[in-house]
């Protein structure tokens, strides 16, 4: 062959390898529009949302829901969303919606559910009540569920035994809660350093806002900050102090550092340092990996107010079309999918969209209505229980305020000065208060200036 | 000009571009954005309202600021004096004829090669008030005196020095510096003062101080800077902007992040950056007030 001819060969060659490649791997998703999701999970969480995505991407063919897996989620998405180039679906947290919200960095969702036809009360009635109320930001739909939770009391029902307890009962009130954890308290008798602690609120101290609400405390009134004008909030901080005062400060705080990083074989709870801790449904799939046969119970928080029983907090990770999203449209396609369900699902197979997810990642479904198989056969012992309190009338969810960040960090740090006793309670909530009012009345007013909001801030409240 | 020069610098015009293009994309405009912005209620999602000073007004009267202020300047106040004084004897040290000399050098300069997270994570272990080494190394120690060693990252009191102390571990940088310029000081000037019968410190008082005084200005200046600065550390050990414990240990960069990041105030977040570029000048110009009599 000639040189010439060997060079044609081989042009020929090369096109020909480089077409094929293009065609094959085009081929399944030819014509189909990519739709950009960014999540926040690993390990299992991500698993189920996987399944879920490639049983969408399998249901239809208009379009391919492609998974990014994303680390600081919530700062990447503002970026994006900043410079113009969000994902098509983003996966938040609760807590972002209000202030993404007022930020103008999320779509309100209402036009694409008139569009199917209907109003978003009739689309949020699926879910149970305070699910519904996450998505909702001042009255307007802005998020759709992807994977909830609801908290609630783990107590280890060995230490339980160890000291005399009824394993199968949990405290009921909150002095019974009190009561329980000196009994299962335990110290070295020879140094006096605690062993054991029945209960710790910092362990974890991630809601500390939550002992104010649990206490039937307000921290917003839907125009005001109300944290130090309720007085049951200051009971919550008290009860909060009374811990380290009993526990001794120094014995407490020695005690305490030696724990591990949550989510590890050294979590307080795991190892038997703490025999009762508030935590949500995700709880349970670190007990499967790290103490598999721990037999401990779950049970709704100790009522801490007269005829206030099945007090819950529900959390959620949700579903926002970021603004300037290309794909709105089939954004919206794969939340719908992701919130449908097949009611009559008799086994594994069957389930579908938000019962899969939920299943796999082994958490309760925050939909109403469970098929016979899902509510049969989920792999999480207690689900029933948080089902249960998912529906309670007395479950909260985080304050609807755009300002939540910041209040939500004020309150962590209030909470670590009461709790360290670096502060009087009436100290530290009076202080927070004055902040989070200050930061309040400078959303407003930045609200104001963006023409988002007619009316002056409102003065805040003294406490 | 000539028109020999006017191609001259046409020319270095030319091969200094990609430089002046990058310059003014990546540093000068977003700077001038953000000084723009320290006057704005910004967030970033939405476009920025002119509001004045009263971003700065709202600084003043901002304890968060003022505490993050005081931490950041608590540390850079010990760590910088600390870090140069140890830098400063390793580096004299190290500068010795003595056996084993290079592994001495690589050995003390290791440390500030291993990424400051990671080491972050190390000294997490090392500072553990229950489990930790150093405690386990305390304990004995102080028990016969009736003492029982602090609790560090978990104690508001004992948070601040621990990170002091932790800043420490990354003085290679600075010692491998002091021992160019030591090198550098010429050695007849020793051999006369041995003549003279100047003893050890003499020799170090008149002859390596005055030497070596720009390296030591170099050093402190670069030190205040990162002190001021400090973000990482803070970051991995305190857990992010909470300052833990009881915000001890909230400094001023990481305050700023989480002002611009997690609270959406950019146009705030620009001015607090503002505030510390003056702060960093100011200090700056100060030390080199101070030191320009020190310095040949």
């Amino acid at each position: 062959m000639s040189p010439f001819g060997r060079a044609r060969v081989l042009r020929r060659g090369v096109l020909g390898a480089v077409l094929a490649t293009t065609f094959l791997r085009a081929a399944p998703d030819a014509g189909r529009i990519h739709l950009s999701y960014w999540e926040k999970w690993a390990g299992i969480d991500s698993a189920g949302m996987r399944a879920v995505v490639a049983a969408f991407n399998e249901a239809q063919s208009r379009y391919v829901v492609e998974y990014l897996p994303v680390s600081q989620i919530e700062r990447k998405v503002v970026v994006a969303t900043a410079g113009g180039d969000p994902p098509d679906i983003a996966g938040l947290w609760a807590q972002n919606v209000a202030s993404f919200a007022d930020n103008e960095a999320i779509l309100p969702l209402e036009d694409l559910v008139r569009r199917d036809g209907g109003t978003t009360d009739q689309w949020l009635a699926r879910y149970y009540p305070v699910y519904a109320d996450i998505c909702r930001h001042q009255g307007r739909m802005f998020a759709a569920v992807s994977t909830p939770a609801t908290i609630a009391l783990h107590w280890n029902k060995a230490l339980f035994r160890e000291v005399g307890l009824d394993p199968e009962r949990p405290p009921r009130t909150l002095a019974e809660l009190d009561e329980f954890s000196r009994r299962l308290a335990k110290r070295d008798p020879a140094t006096g350093a605690i062993l054991r602690l029945g209960f710790l609120p910092q362990e974890p101290d991630w809601w500390p806002w939550l002992y104010c609400a649990w206490f039937g405390g307000q921290l917003f009134d839907g125009r005001a900050v109300t944290l130090g004008t309720d007085p049951r909030n200051l009971a919550a901080m008290r009860w909060v102090a009374g811990y380290t005062r009993d526990a001794g400060l120094a014995s407490v705080t020695t005690f305490a550092s030696g724990f591990g990083k949550y989510g590890t074989p050294q979590t307080a709870f795991l190892n038997g340092k703490i025999a009762m801790m508030f935590q949500g449904v995700w709880f349970n799939n670190f007990i499967q990996k790290f103490r598999p046969g721990l037999d401990y119970g779950v049970a709704p928080f100790p009522a801490a107010q007269a005829g206030v029983e099945d007090f819950t907090l529900a959390e959620a990770d949700v579903l926002v079309i970021p603004r300037g999203a290309r794909h709105a449209d089939g954004a919206w396609e794969f939340i719908k999918f992701v919130n449908s369900h097949n009611a009559h699902a008799q086994n594994r197979s069957e389930l579908q969209g938000m019962e899969l997810l939920c299943f796999l990642q082994q958490k309760n479904s925050p939909l109403r209505d469970w098929s016979p198989f899902f509510t049969q056969h989920h792999p999480h012992p207690h689900i029933a229980e948080f089902r249960r309190l998912s529906a309670s009338p007395h479950a909260i969810r985080i304050p609807d305020v755009g300002v939540w960040q910041e209040y939500d960090r004020e309150c962590k740090a209030m909470f670590e000065r009461v709790r360290l006793l670096v502060a009087t309670p009436e100290e530290a909530i009076a202080y927070t208060h004055a902040r989070v009012s200050a930061s309040w009345a400078r959303h407003q007013l930045s609200l104001v200036r963006h023409g988002q909001l007619a009316e002056a801030p409102s003065p805040t409240r003294a406490p | 000009m000539t028109p020999r020069d006017r191609r001259s610098l046409l020319s270095g015009l030319g091969f200094t571009s990609l430089w002046i293009v990058g310059f003014g994309t990546f540093v000068a405009y977003p700077m001038l954005a953000s000084l723009f912005y320290s006057f704005c209620d910004y967030s970033i999602l939405k476009s920025p309202v002119w509001c004045g000073f009263e971003n700065y007004q709202t600084l003043v009267r901002d304890d968060l600021f003022w505490k993050s202020l005081r931490n950041t300047l608590f540390f850079a106040g010990l760590a910088v004096p600390l870090g140069t004084i140890t830098a400063l004897s390793l580096a004299l040290l190290l500068n010795c004829e003595v056996r084993g000399r290079a592994f001495f050098r690589t050995l003390f300069y290791l440390p500030s090669i291993v990424p400051v997270v990671a080491s972050s994570m190390l000294w997490l272990w090392m500072l553990n008030g229950k489990f930790g080494l150093i405690n386990a190394l305390l304990a004995p120690v102080l028990a016969p005196f009736g003492l029982t060693p602090p609790v560090w990252l978990a104690d508001p009191a004992w948070a601040k020095p621990a990170l002091v102390m932790m800043s420490l571990w990354g003085v290679g940088n600075a010692m491998v510096i002091y021992l160019a310029g030591l090198q550098n000081v010429p050695r007849e000037l020793y051999e006369a003062a041995a003549i003279d019968g100047a003893g050890a410190w003499p020799r170090f008082r008149h002859i390596t101080l005055p030497t070596i005084a720009p390296v030591i200005y170099f050093n402190v200046i670069m030190g205040l800077i990162n002190a001021l600065q400090i973000f990482t550390q803070a970051f991995v050990i305190a857990e992010g902007a909470e300052g833990n414990p009881a915000r001890s240990t909230l400094f001023y960069t990481p305050y700023l992040f989480s002002t611009a990041f997690y609270d959406l105030r950019m146009g705030y977040a620009s001015a607090m950056a503002w505030v510390l570029f003056a702060l960093i000048a100011g200090l700056a110009w100060l030390a080199t007030r101070l030191m320009r009599d020190s310095l040949h």
